[in-house]
């Protein structure tokens, strides 16, 4: 096929083949025996949008189903609001592209699935957090009918249709309708005890208070289960304070950490740690960078004016350093910097590797493996440990197994 | 110093590329302007196929004396090829990356002879 470069030119690219284009990355694994240690990934990506006549069906509603259908096959409405974004760079970045023309075995699994094992075992990960892409939107929506029904659609269509057929290496953190703290509490008394489910997300895309009295019964539910919380951060180019902005790297740049640290201020200043003190909460996709500025800022803040932090026993970044983070998009061009992030977070522990597949800024596993401060220990728990401890992830081999106990990590 | 073919000097066109095994290595070889130029099928920046993603011209803002600018243009004379994982930037002429020139791709010479190209590593 063709690519279309500048003033129209066309360049011509082979198909797209995941395995193909991620061969070097294969080869890294191999060079770093990746094979050999339990590699997780806790934020990966599919476009559910692309099988929306198969989520359809599970829309509780007949009226908002209508509402999609109909504008959908005649190309008219739209089911949640645009947004400028530009991810594949002009199609720069040619496995958006090219997407549709990777073919699947018709008759085989779930297209996602085989997608997703090619990606997998490129990478070398063993298990992958599978959530959506365009869903990351859905708190954008006006209308919070539409909020509910995607998202108990999706996670029907989810948890009974494609983890299923994943042979159990993708689980999944489900979307919370969270506009709706009623239905957010029905679906995780619905979903969150099915195979696969991890926890539930809170897509951060959003400016509503995550303290507010009506969501802890949603993080009491979540809690009662065992269950792990995460916030999925992302871009939002229609954020009053983002107007200004005229490239989308702009946008991706502030959007990520600016919803991430939102929330993350809410929920430490009202001491939702303290209350909550056995649900692990995840902060998914905002990089790190974020973390010790949050950490500095916060601190002297409460150290001043301590009267307006009365839930908190601790220091803010003391209920930082209790939470979990995602590793990608790992900003590394000064590894002083970031070795003194590692230390600030308690990365041992509490950091957990993400690749981010498909989308635009994934990390390799080797991101991790070859940063020249981290520990043996380190170095594994980080890439998998840490997730299987949580996620209750069993190895997959006799070596991921010895590394695992090896480090105090084996947890199934 | 061994030579590899690479291809029949008029089955690689202006404005395409290939890419060659030579031992447990990758090489890009670009035909760009009527010259020919071989790069490294690796990407400094994590590993990626450096070579294989879309040619497309240098973007550039024109800045006028009054300090306004103009817009973004592409360029006519700068030509990239861009690591198609997650954009990394290349110059087909040097193998310069884009956001730090200071940083090169390895390249190769290239030999052309009885009609044919050949990479020498
Ligand atoms: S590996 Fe080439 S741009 Fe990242």
């Amino acid at each position: 096929m063709d690519l279309i470069s500048d003033r129209g030119n066309r360049v011509a690219v082979e198909e797209l083949n995941t395995s193909r284009l991620l061969k070097n990355a294969r080869k890294q694994a191999d060079k770093l025996r990746l094979d050999d240690m339990l590699v997780v990934d806790v934020d990966s990506h599919h476009y559910e949008f692309e099988h929306l006549d198969e989520v359809l069906p599970f829309f509780e509603n007949e009226v908002f189903k209508q509402l999609v259908l109909a504008g959908r096959s005649k190309g008219r409405g739209s089911l949640l609001p645009s947004q400028t974004s530009f991810q594949d760079m002009g199609g720069r970045i040619t496995r958006y592209p090219m997407r549709s023309s990777e073919k699947t075995d018709k008759g085989g699994k779930h297209r996602d699935i085989q997608l997703g094992s090619r990606w997998m075992d490129a990478l070398s990960v063993d298990y992958a957090c599978l959530f959506p892409t365009q869903m990351l939107h859905v708190g954008l929506t006006t209308m919070p009918e539409v909020e509910n029904n995607l998202c108990w659609a999706y996670n029907r269509w989810l948890t009974e249709k494609i983890l299923p057929g994943s042979d159990g290496r993708f689980y999944s953190m489900l979307c919370l309708p969270f506009s709706d703290p009623d239905e957010s509490l029905r679906q995780v008394e619905k979903f969150g005890d099915r195979k696969g489910v991890g926890g539930f997300c809170i897509t951060a895309i959003r400016t509503l208070p995550v303290h507010h009295n009506s969501y802890m019964k949603v993080y009491r539910a979540i809690e009662e289960r065992g269950l792990s919380l995460s916030f999925h951060s992302g871009t939002n180019s229609g954020e009053p304070i983002f107007k200004s902005l005229n490239r989308f790297a702009t946008v991706h740049a502030l959007g990520f950490p600016w919803y991430a640290m939102l929330h993350m201020s809410n929920w430490v200043t009202n001491g939702i740690g303290e209350r909550f003190p056995k649900m692990p909460v995840i902060w998914i996709e905002a990089g790190l960078a974020w973390i010790p500025f949050l950490m500095q800022r916060l601190d002297h803040e409460y150290m001043l004016r301590t009267s307006e932090y009365p839930g908190l026993k601790k220091l803010p970044s003391d209920y930082m350093r209790d939470m979990f983070y995602s590793s990608q998009p790992m900003e590394v061009t000064d590894m002083i910097q970031l070795e003194s992030t590692f230390r600030m977070i308690n990365a041992e522990t509490q950091l957990m590797y993400a690749s981010d597949y498909p989308h635009w800024d994934f990390d390799v596993p080797g991101k991790i493996y070859d940063l020249p401060f981290l520990s043996e220990k380190a170095r594994h728990s980080i890439l998998g440990g840490n997730a299987a401890r949580m996620f209750k992830l069993a190895p997959r081999n006799e070596k991921q197994r010895a590394n695992l106990q090896r480090f105090g990590n084996l947890a199934a | 110093m061994t030579e590899t073919f690479v291809a029949k000097t008029d089955s690689l066109k202006d404005g395409e590329r290939m890419i060659v095994a030579v031992g447990d290595r990758e090489i890009g070889v670009f035909r760009h302007r009527g010259k020919f130029y071989a790069y490294s099928n690796t990407c400094l920046h994590s590993g990626g196929p450096a070579c294989e993603g879309l040619i497309i011209a240098k973007v550039f803002e024109q800045i006028l004396p009054d300090k306004t600018s103009a817009g973004l243009f592409f360029s006519d004379d700068d030509t990239h090829f861009v690591c198609p994982w997650h954009g990394y930037e290349y110059n087909i002429e040097t193998g310069a990356c884009a956001g730090d020139p200071k940083q090169k791709l390895r390249s190769f010479p290239l030999v052309v002879k009885d009609a044919g190209i050949y990479v020498v590593t």
